[in-house]
């Protein structure tokens, strides 16, 4: 089938939806601004909550759409609107005349350097959720001393829930990734006191209560309810955290060898790039807005194109995967109707 | 610690601060508590830098502590500070630099008050007619008098005669820096480095040739906090808020404080000898107390001044310590002399905290 | 010297300074304790909770945070009716662990 298939974004969204369409036996094109594909999920290294390897997932997510077009380190320069289709001329100079463009740009990882107080790039001992996935790819991070960790913390909600960050949204999966995070430090140091500082534990997703049960009742994480207010650096670079113990309405602190942040997911600033271009509406979350936010969140108001992941709002890898099936299928079902 | 870090931060929250012409308008209490601060604000600022600082006997207190104090309503601060911009007007001057940090953070809340509710100016105009007639233009700048002295940190570096360096090890000397809490905790923007690392003071210390000490109490609150020193009942809070700060300095040995609010100053200096009265502990070495000073008397040590020129006799720890450590000289029998050599009276050493 | 004032004690918990060896040896006899969720279930439905302030959830916590003594005091008002196992979500055989309790915090029980 000659139909032009424009995917924006080569992450799990874009690959399994470019794999279902290839299936379909259509050959969509990928356009990936990065040099390399699987988005985030390729900087992570398990994933919740059966401790899949990230990089099982996105190489075979790789080998099923490879046969599609792949264009890397490209970038979408101008988009046109045609009489029922779109020309996009891309950052390499090749132009795509396409009636159908489904976006899969994804998220922003929130800059934890925004959330000032918490002193990441400032304090020694502090790094974000993905400095730590980094660490478990790689073993290769001067705040991790394998002989001195006694105490770490976890500090949900980092971006997410923050209204004076501009992000109100609760970005679904760090709670869950806190606990998966904290169980694979608590393997690794078994004698170190674990704490996760959170305002509410929101385990919504399939054996994700049980996950956190068992980080309780078998690796003894500790959690605390109240956020983080405040970090300081002691003189021997450990870090001091201040928060409420709002259970028993105390103030509570510790010190702690290592911080690290749950940084969220907020809107793609290229996603909302290329929004712009195609003239695609933005929600008031700042992610893009679907036809509708029950019936229709795959699909945009505008004729011809489609969206699949967390371009429209956070979401886990299994939600993302269903979406881009789900788009890939209505991709089909919209070129069917066309002919 | 990551120094560029900071220095990533710091270069986000910079401002403009215009370079010449000021109206300047002192502080309520600075001048009972030391008073050669501001003296020496105006004597470096007007007298050696040669810059336009006009000021006048007319204006009054802006009205900060009663409002923190929740005895006057918002109005009456409004009308206040819009007298204090009429006399501003009437001189001629469009910036407005306060040396009190809770006067500045006074200035800027009333100020954006008035931006968010355009009719709450309005009436506040009113008012002041009523009360005596006066109009005024809302200031082009606010700032408040230590930005003006960061400002002029590079020139008074260049003429400085002592650096802040350890004349016995040849070792830069570790300040602490203490932040008024209403420089930049209400309008971080507004603050030169914003609030959750300020850049005012560590700038000048990095200027004079000190370094700066970042410890883990460093945000904290001085402990005077109006209320809970002005109520009796209510002083041990400010005294236990210090003592916190203290406690947490204490590992890095500072050599001196550095504050630039009226209050930070008086309470971290006075509230030493409490600490040493009641709990027997000293923060200093040899059983002295840690020399707290105001950015104009640190910035007039620089320049060479005499200590007993700037009033450093009026504080309780002692800042002889400080003083032999720049290498800065000074005769002891001079301390409680005052103008014109006449004795000015000696207070009783107290019993813990040592003294000079 | 008494200047009608002085420093005002704190009331933050240092967790640096919580020693937690009691609770090791409680979570070991009752690997259940660190399932609570603070969801409050047995609080509301003791019969000593109104009169006397017994919480099974805040004795889990206060254990947590080096406040034995005020656990301790708080679970003498048990009368081991056994309601709060009864609701607990999460199954924790709450009657079991204040006898646990008793056993291992026996110094503070005294």
């Amino acid at each position: 089938m000659k139909e032009n298939i424009v995917i924006v974004g080569g992450g799990i969204a874009g690959l399994e939806a470019a794999a279902q369409l290839l299936d379909l036996g259509f050959k969509p094109i990928i356009i990936e601004k990065s040099d390399h594909l699987g988005g985030h999920v390729a900087d992570w290294n398990c994933l919740f909550p059966d401790m899949s390897p990230a990089k099982d997932i996105v190489s075979s997510l790789i080998a099923r759409s490879a046969d599609a077009n792949i264009f890397l380190n490209t970038e979408i320069s101008f988009v046109n609107k045609l009489k029922d289709s779109y020309n996009i001329m891309l950052s390499n100079g090749i132009s795509i005349i396409t009636r159908i463009l489904l976006m899969t740009t994804g998220f922003s990882l929130f800059d934890a350097h925004r959330k000032e107080e918490y002193g990441y790039g400032i304090y020694d001992q502090v790094m974000t959720n993905k400095d730590l996935e980094h660490w478990f790819n790689t073993g290769d991070d001067k705040r991790i001393n394998n002989s001195a960790m006694n105490a770490v913390g976890f500090v949900h909600c980092v971006g997410s829930r923050d209204e004076k960050a501009k992000n109100s949204q609760c970005s679904k999966v760090c709670c869950i990734t806190a606990i998966k995070q904290a169980i694979e430090l608590k393997q690794k140091f078994p004698d170190a006191m674990i704490y996760c500082f959170y305002m509410d534990l929101r385990m919504f997703g399939k054996k994700y209560e049980d996950f956190y049960i068992n980080a309780q009742r078998d690796y003894g994480i500790r959690f605390i309810r109240g956020r983080v207010s405040e970090v300081g650096e002691n003189i021997d670079g450990r870090v001091i955290v201040k928060a409420e113990d709002t259970l028993s309405g105390k103030p509570v602190k510790v010190t702690l060898d290592l911080l690290v942040l749950m940084a969220g997911m907020v809107c793609n600033p290229d996603s909302t790039k290329v929004a712009n271009m195609a003239s695609l509406p933005v929600d008031s979350d700042g992610f893009l807005k679907s036809k509708d936010n029950v019936a229709d969140i795959i699909e945009s108001p505008k004729e011809g194109v489609f969206y699949a992941g967390a371009c429209t709002g956070p979401k886990t890898v299994p939600e993302t995967l269903a979406e881009a099936r789900a788009a890939a299928l209505k991709i089909y079902l919209y070129i069917k109707g066309l002919e | 610690m990551i120094y560029q870090g900071k220095q990533k931060i710091w270069a986000d929250y910079q401002k403009e601060i215009p370079d010449n012409h000021w109206f300047y308008v002192r502080s309520c209490i600075r001048q009972n508590f030391f008073p050669g601060a501001e003296k020496m604000f105006m004597e470096i600022c007007r007298d050696l830098l040669k810059k336009d600082i006009f000021e006048t006997e007319n204006h009054t207190t802006c009205g900060g502590i009663a409002y923190h104090c929740d005895t006057i309503p918002q109005e009456t601060v409004m009308t206040i500070v819009a007298r204090q911009f009429a006399l501003m007007t009437e001189a001629g001057y469009e910036n407005y630099v306060a040396s009190c940090i809770t006067s500045f953070g006074n200035y800027i809340e009333i100020l954006e008050t008035w931006k968010e509710f355009p009719e709450l100016e309005t009436r506040i105009r009113e008012l002041l007619w009523k009360a005596c007639r006066r109009e005024f233009n809302k200031p082009k700048y606010v700032a408040h008098a230590s930005d003006l002295v960061y400002k002029y940190r590079n020139e008074i570096a260049a003429r400085a005669k002592y650096r802040l360096v350890n004349r016995f090890t040849g070792e830069p000397l570790r300040g602490v820096e203490h932040i008024g809490c209403h420089y930049a905790k209400m309008f971080p923007a507004r603050g030169i480095g914003g609030a959750e690392y300020p850049y005012v003071l560590c700038g000048m210390i990095e200027s004079w040739g000190g370094n700066v000490i970042d410890y883990p109490e460093r945000r904290h609150c001085c402990g005077y906090g109006f209320r809970q020193y002005h109520v009796k009942a209510n002083r041990g809070y400010s005294l236990s808020n210090t003592h916190k700060k203290f406690e947490s300095m204490e590992p890095y040995h500072p050599d001196f404080i550095l504050t630039n609010c009226p209050g930070c100053p008086y309470f971290m200096d006075r509230w030493q000898y409490v600490i040493a009265e009641t709990e027997g502990k000293t923060y200093g070495e040899n059983g002295y107390g840690i020399p707290v000073l105001t950015y104009e008397e640190l910035a007039s040590l620089v320049l060479g001044y005499n200590p007993w020129d700037i009033g450093l006799q009026l504080h309780q720890v002692a800042v002889e310590p400080l003083l032999d450590k720049i290498g800065i000289e000074y005769d002891p029998a001079e301390k409680y002399k005052g103008l014109n050599e006449k004795e000015i009276m000696r207070p009783e050493l107290p019993g813990v905290l040592r003294c000079c | 010297m008494d200047f009608g004032f002085k420093l005002s004690p704190s009331s933050a918990i240092n967790l640096d300074k919580v020693n937690l060896e009691k609770f090791e040896e409680l979570h070991r006899a009752e690997p259940d304790v660190y399932k609570c969720m603070a969801c409050g279930s047995c609080t509301s439905t003791c019969p000593a909770n109104k009169y006397s302030g017994m919480s099974m959830r805040k004795v889990i916590l206060a254990l947590q945070r080096g406040k034995e003594k005020d656990a301790v005091a708080m679970m003498k008002n048990c009368m081991l009716c056994g309601k709060c196992t009864m609701v607990c979500p999460r199954g924790i055989n709450t009657r079991h662990l204040i006898l646990s309790i008793c056993r291992i915090y026996e110094e503070e029980v005294k």
